[in-house]
């Protein structure tokens, strides 16, 4: 019997780790998404959501520190398949090329470890910016609460960050393209005729996603969204 | 193209003395190479000329020359047995090449896989991962009759892709990672749909894995460039079979 964490860190384990991880992660970007949806429909949809997810309490703070763990072992796991990639093969090719049969490979699987790392950093940025940001208040149905629509509504007045924020969630889509197909493969779930369904179904996926994000800002930048 | 039309090719070939010595990229010019030639005839041909000269030869590995034994390699122009899909670099005819065509040989280029000599490495990392757990351990006595033991015969063609491998090392060559996930997972899917593989399938997928491991070959990204570059078509699918089989030996 191997131990648990030899198991874990195999280079097995550590697929299966990044596939279940990265799956947890594709569902909070969907509810994220649909969450932001709310912002479409207004300031009293959006804050009353806002509202809702804070008076979880303490359930928030496991999901918060449950989504903080995930994300933090699917980066770590990340790094370090990067890293033994360039251990593995000290010296390069000295000319590179694409076979020429059934490949996967693409320039979303190959950036895989910088979308990621942007992604990284972009959520600690996003975080400081709104979680952490200034704290406007409202009254809704003589209730107060944050007015977390006008943080949103001010932030992406600014160009650079609005536009940023558009490059980021494009490169999102570019990770969930690869990202999306690899997990069930890492799990072991795909056969030849399941592949192509889920690789199909991932590249809608991250394309839905990547627009789902940035038609936000982009929408109360040019003024559709108030 | 003229079948009958002769080359004038640029080598860019890789000259290393041995495995502790730096090695270069050299340049060699080569004409009238003949397009029904194979691509190591053609080195076959540079290797005469070289001794003419009074050079050494280019070293490189290579066997049957007809596709099944998995002993030529090669990256050629970056691909691992060329650009020729589902070909060994043995099979790879110079017809598939242009006239003025500059074509650059590299070794497989992995940490498990260190060179030898020019374009020779040592697979023996491969050797290892099957002494881990590659076989079964029962004794088979003599040749058995036919059909003693049953196997349907979707199952049979089943085992029979997985084991179409030919241990080449072209997957490892072509991962981005330097992963050896394909051939081991060819090992392991094959024996996993035999009754003969069955008994020992737990040890096995732990143990090929574990040696796999620790020879140094890099962790699988799934970018599918192994499959793209076998020359025996070998499916991703495998992969996903020796995970499943992990799973299934870690946890029960």
């Amino acid at each position: 019997m191997l131990p648990f964490s030899s198991i874990l860190w195999s280079s097995v384990g550590k697929k299966i780790l990044t596939g279940i991880t990265g799956i947890l992660l594709t569902l909070f970007v969907i509810g994220h998404m649909a969450g932001n949806i709310s912002l479409f429909i207004g300031s009293v949809a959006f804050n009353s959501y806002t509202k809702k997810l804070e008076s979880l309490g303490l359930l928030l703070y496991v999901i918060e520190i449950g989504l903080v763990s995930v994300f933090v072992i699917h980066a770590i796991i990340g790094i370090s398949i990067y890293l033994k990639k360039r251990e593995a093969r000290p010296e390069p090719y000295m000319k590179s090329g694409d076979a020429t049969g059934n490949s996967q490979k693409t320039v979303s699987s190959e950036t895989m470890i910088w979308t990621g790392l942007i992604m990284l950093v972009f959520t600690v940025l996003h975080l400081i910016t709104f979680k952490y940001g200034p704290h406007y208040t409202t009254f809704i149905d003589g209730e107060e609460m944050r007015d977390l629509h006008r943080l949103v509504i001010e932030v992406f007045q600014r160009p650079s960050y609005t536009f940023g924020y558009v490059i980021v969630m494009i490169l999102l889509g570019f990770h969930l393209r690869h990202g999306f197909w690899s997990a069930f493969q890492s799990l072991g779930l795909t056969n030849p005729r399941m592949k192509t369904i889920v690789y199909g179904l991932g590249i809608f996926l991250s394309f839905l996603l990547a627009i789902g994000f940035l038609s936000m800002p982009l929408c109360i930048y040019f003024g559709l969204i108030k | 193209m003229d079948t009958n039309s002769k080359l004038t090719l640029n080598l860019k070939v890789w000259r290393q003395k041995n495995g502790s010595a730096k090695g270069k990229l050299a340049d060699y010019k080569l004409t009238d190479v003949s397009t029904h030639m194979s691509f190591l005839e053609m080195l076959d041909v540079l290797n005469e000329q070289l001794i003419k000269q009074g050079e050494d030869p280019v070293e490189f590995d290579n066997d049957c020359r007809e596709g099944i034994c998995g002993m030529c390699s090669l990256v050629i122009n970056g691909v691992a047995h060329g650009q020729e899909s589902s070909t060994a670099t043995c099979q790879l005819h110079m017809r598939k090449f242009n006239d003025g065509d500059t074509i650059t040989i590299e070794p497989w280029r992995s940490k498990a896989f260190p060179v030898i000599k020019d374009l020779v490495v040592d697979r023996t990392a491969f050797d290892q991962i099957i002494s881990a757990g590659g076989y079964t351990s029962c004794r088979v006595g003599s040749a058995a009759d036919a059909n003693s033991l049953l196997i349907p015969k979707d199952m049979a063609e089943k085992a029979m892709d997985a084991a179409a491998c030919i241990g080449c090392g072209a997957c490892v060559a072509a991962c981005p990672n330097g992963s050896a996930s394909l051939f081991v997972a060819a090992k392991i899917a094959q024996f996993s749909y035999l009754p003969q593989g069955k008994a020992e399938r737990k040890k096995r997928v732990l143990n090929m894995v574990g040696k796999m491991d620790d020879l140094g070959f890099g962790d699988c990204s799934n970018h599918g460039e192994c499959e793209a570059a076998c020359p025996k078509e070998i499916s991703i699918t495998h992969i996903a079979i020796m995970r499943k089989e992990y799973v299934k030996a870690a946890f029960s």
